[in-house]
């Protein structure tokens, strides 16, 4: 990665539930035109609902490889039990159960097998459906109803970030597997919160994911308004930067209702986002960002409270 | 024969959990001596998942034949059947109350787990 890349992928994420992810995410893609939107929330995807166009092709069935137990072969050791994490496997009395909607499809169990009595047989999670609309590609991933592993079929989404080009995730809400499987090995993350006790403490529990990801990272106020700052200076005080504010618009929400993209209905907000999409690529592109991120470096990690808008310390 | 109760105490006096997986022991009385043990189930506590399963191994592995608890889910229901033991479902107060429940066959024997599993 760092500079000089032939593409980037964005992040948009946040701790809280409706925050405006979605909004942030397929507006800035609107305004970048040429880009793939990826909608990563595959338990709930919802960007269709603002950019639709033509499929592209059929669904792609995702599976999950799951264990099968051969019990003429088992002799009950316990090996795969043992090995599992997440309690896929269990033996009582010499017999193996398969518990196959816990397993995260690893094939550990299969590999430590000792009499080579485990295979591993496809199980199906959900599918991938792409969308071409104008300039932007449009895919997501929907989780088949009754499956509750959602990073495999996060993963199979992301297969499609194109080799060249652009692409931006719409994550999950909150902070636990599949928003990690999202953030993993993209270039940036927007954090969109709101200006609540809700959104800030939220807030908090998303950068300490980002951090602990090494990944950089900013913040969109969304429903911006002046009666609450503890968001905005939460962020000075942790060096993190605000890269825009959305104001609490009555016109938004509106549009919103009506499935309908902010930019397109209410084009003011146009610069907005084209001035969000500018401020990440010139954050990336700055060596001193993209080392640091992958340096995991603390003084871009809040390590010292810094003025808004200082990216990095002294030491850089 | 061995009973294990899910309990969040130390006696014959505490309470009687009512959640199977996540119960921070058992207390499994043996009938015979009219003794107890405890066995410690905290490890499951914060499981993010599995929990029922492995207070199935865990009652199984202290030689159980019977479980009294407020609510069995799905897995945990089969690991305790493939064990044969029988699982019961008691509203009682505390563990003593259980088991003179159960003593004076008071309690059904579930056929079929009687809440749903927290994944799928």
């Amino acid at each position: 990665m760092g500079t000089g890349r032939n593409r980037m992928i964005i992040a948009v994420a946040s701790g809280k539930g409706g925050t405006g992810k979605t909004t942030v995410a397929a507006n800035l893609a609107r305004v970048r035109g040429d880009v793939t939107l990826l909608d990563c929330d595959v338990e709930e995807p919802n960007v269709h609902l603002f950019i639709s166009g033509e499929p592209q092709g059929e669904p792609e069935v995702v599976s999950l490889l799951v264990p099968e137990v051969d019990e003429s072969r088992c002799d009950g050791c316990a090996a795969c039990s043992n090995f599992c994490a997440f309690k896929a496997l269990a033996v009582l009395d010499k017999r193996v159960l398969v518990f196959a909607e816990m397993c995260h499809g690893c094939g550990g169990c299969a590999r430590v097998c000792p009499q080579g009595a485990i295979r591993e047989v496809p199980k199906r999670v959900g599918v991938v459906e792409t969308m071409g609309a104008g300039g932007v590609t449009v895919v997501q991933g929907r989780l088949d109803v009754g499956v509750a592993m959602a990073p495999p079929l996060v993963r199979a989404v992301k297969a499609h970030i194109p080799k060249t080009g652009d692409a931006i995730l719409d994550a999950p809400p909150g902070t636990s597997c599949p928003v990690v499987a999202t953030l993993r090995e993209t270039d940036f993350v927007v954090l969109v919160t709101e200006p609540t006790p809700f959104g800030l403490n939220d807030l908090k529990l998303a950068v300490e994911v980002v951090r602990e990801l090494g990944l950089p990272f900013g913040v969109v106020v969304n429903r911006a308004d002046s009666s609450d700052d503890r968001v905005t200076t939460y962020c000075r005080e942790a060096s993190i930067p605000i890269l825009a504010e959305i104001p609490d618009d009555r016109r938004v929400a509106e549009a919103y209702s009506r499935g309908e993209l902010m930019v397109d209905a209410l084009p003011e907000y146009r610069p907005l986002f084209e001035q969000l999409y500018t401020d990440i690529v010139r954050l990336l592109q700055n060596p001193l960002i993209a080392g640091v991120a992958r340096a995991s470096c603390p003084c871009f990690m809040g390590g010292t409270p810094m003025p808004r808008g200082a990216l990095q310390g002294p030491h850089c | 024969m061995k009973i294990a109760f899910s309990t969040s105490g130390n006696d014959l006096n505490a309470p009687l959990d009512t959640r199977f997986g996540r119960a921070a022991k058992f207390l499994v009385y043996d009938t015979e001596t009219q003794a107890f043990t405890l066995v410690d189930n905290t490890q499951n506590m914060s499981a993010a998942q599995g929990a029922g399963i492995q207070a199935a191994q865990n009652v199984a592995a202290a030689g159980a034949q019977a479980v009294v608890s407020g609510h069995c889910g799905p897995k945990a229901f089969r690991m305790l059947s493939t064990a044969n033991i029988k699982v019961y479902t008691s509203n009682a107060a505390t563990v003593a109350e259980a088991l003179s429940q159960f003593q004076a066959g008071a309690l059904t024997e579930l056929t079929a787990a009687n809440v749903d599993g927290h994944w799928a």
